[in-house]
């Protein structure tokens, strides 16, 4: 099952690699959004340096819900999540390792491109390792979580608003918890326990979002 | 429960059941209305402010009631695959929108004298209540934008029974972090902590609130499965040209 599993993720980081495409225009779009906020905000260095970790959550977000509709969309497209629907192993776990296809090829490298990217708007330098380590962590509950709006809008021809509206709402803890983790003056006991609790959503998204995916998914197949 | 979850029979009930149901609305929010804006004392902190609470508390509690009740009848429908029990959690869903947002509304009325401000973005139990909202029109767009009936209600099933993890972090938003809203003070260990002579006038409300989301809730219904009857005759009428 795992082997299965695992030449699963190998195919869909195959595919993405030789297709290009999503990783780069998520990554154009956080770009031009670091580059954009202080030309829009003015050059207050101690403006923007409060406002960075804040942006930078925001625009990792927004990038992977860029990508979210078409998670399943091709594959549900040209028939191959038909023959994984049919095949030895359980849905659930096909979902998993679609959505951590997603995370390897996706989140997975923005959330570790975006904080050097801060340094555009002058973060602080001793911000950088808990910004890696509250967006790696976080990183994986986006990517899980677009899975689940990916799923509901598989089979819908304009999926994109709708998978917009499902999602934010369930990015939002994310975001909140993400940003708390991140801006170091948090209270005595530091960025420490909005971390564990991002930690948690990720755990509990592992758990919910490929069962959500999968029943979701059946509902287009049938 | 399986025997009333014939439509048919469900419809025959609902009929005899429905004149009794508004009688008794109306009696309760004329009863509650009084003793909220006429009799109970005045808060000795907050003056006269502290009414807008008979109206306020109420939504919210049926905010997140009917939320509950969505993820319930998408739980009896999963399992059971029963059309009612979906097209139950569809009704439900406008109604308990529009609860959620009277709460959000009436609250934001409340916290501009008391606190200061309409709205305050770091506090867990508004920004939670505000998500809220959002789960139930992203619950209301998978309807709208799917067209086939029995697809819609298999994805929307799911995207419910996701968002009911939301309705345990609005219930202890106050309890787990710090917030300008105040904890629980209705139900709670030791008893309420509210004043006998406001507690009744409150209660009365909920009830009130309750047996009126019951009785659109019920109208509601009946309109769904005319619309799907409809629907089928339509149909018929296709196939027989």
């Amino acid at each position: 099952m795992l082997q299965q599993a695992l030449a699963l993720i190998a195919r869909d980081i195959a595919l993405a690699r030789r297709q290009g495409g999503g990783l780069g225009a998520a990554f154009g779009f956080i770009l031009s959004v670091m580059v954009l906020i202080p030309l829009a905000i003015g050059p207050d260095q101690i403006l923007l340096s409060k406002l960075a970790p804040g942006m930078m959550w925001l625009a990792l977000l927004l990038s992977v819900l860029l990508t979210a509709d078409r998670m399943f969309q091709q594959d549900f497209e040209d028939g191959s999540l038909d023959v994984m629907a049919m095949g030895k192993l359980p849905f659930e776990v096909v979902t998993l390792a679609k959505a951590l296809a997603h995370w390897i090829t996706v989140s997975l490298p923005l959330a570790i491109i975006t904080p050097p990217l801060g340094l555009l708007m002058s973060l602080d330098v001793s911000q950088l390792p808990i910004l890696f380590v509250s967006m790696i962590a976080g990183s994986l509950a986006l990517s899980l979580l677009a899975a689940i709006g990916g799923a509901v809008t598989a089979g819908l021809r304009r999926g994109g608003l709708l998978v917009s509206l499902l999602v934010l709402p369930l990015y939002v803890p994310v975001l909140i918890f993400g940003v708390a983790a991140s801006s170091a003056n948090m209270g005595p006991s530091g960025s420490t326990p909005a971390l564990i609790v991002l930690c948690a959503i990720t755990l509990m998204s592992l758990v919910i979002s490929p069962w959500a995916c999968a029943a979701a998914l059946k509902a287009y197949l049938r | 429960m399986q025997q009333f979850a014939n439509p048919a029979r469900f419809l025959k009930i609902a009929n005899i059941l429905l004149p009794y149901i508004w009688a008794i609305t109306a009696i309760l929010f004329a009863v509650g209305l009084y003793g909220a804006l006429v009799t109970t004392p005045p808060d000795y902190q907050q003056g006269e402010t502290v009414r807008i609470m008979y109206v306020h508390v109420p939504a919210a509690w049926l905010g997140l009631f009917v939320y509950c009740l969505m993820g319930f009848f998408s739980a009896v429908a999963f399992i059971y695959r029963h059309p009612l029990a979906d097209a139950a959690a569809k009704t439900a869903a406008p109604l308990g929108a529009v609860f959620c947002f009277l709460a959000l509304v009436t609250g934001s009325f409340w916290g501009k004298p008391m606190w200061g401000t309409w709205w305050a973005w770091g506090d867990a139990r508004l920004t939670s209540m505000f998500i809220l909202l959002l789960f139930y029109l992203g619950y209301m767009a998978v309807w709208n934008s799917i067209d086939e009936p029995t697809r819609a209600a298999a994805i929307a099933r799911i995207v419910a029974l996701v968002g009911v993890v939301n309705v345990f972090v609005v219930k202890f938003s106050v309890n787990w972090w710090n917030s300008l809203h105040q904890g629980p003070s209705v139900i709670k260990m030791g008893g309420p902590a509210i004043d006998k002579s406001m507690l009744w006038a409150l209660l009365t409300m909920a009830v009130a609130y309750t047996m009126l989301f019951l009785a659109l809730h019920l109208v509601s219904l009946r309109s769904e499965i005319a619309s799907r009857k409809l629907r089928q005759a339509r149909l018929v009428e296709i196939g027989n040209r």
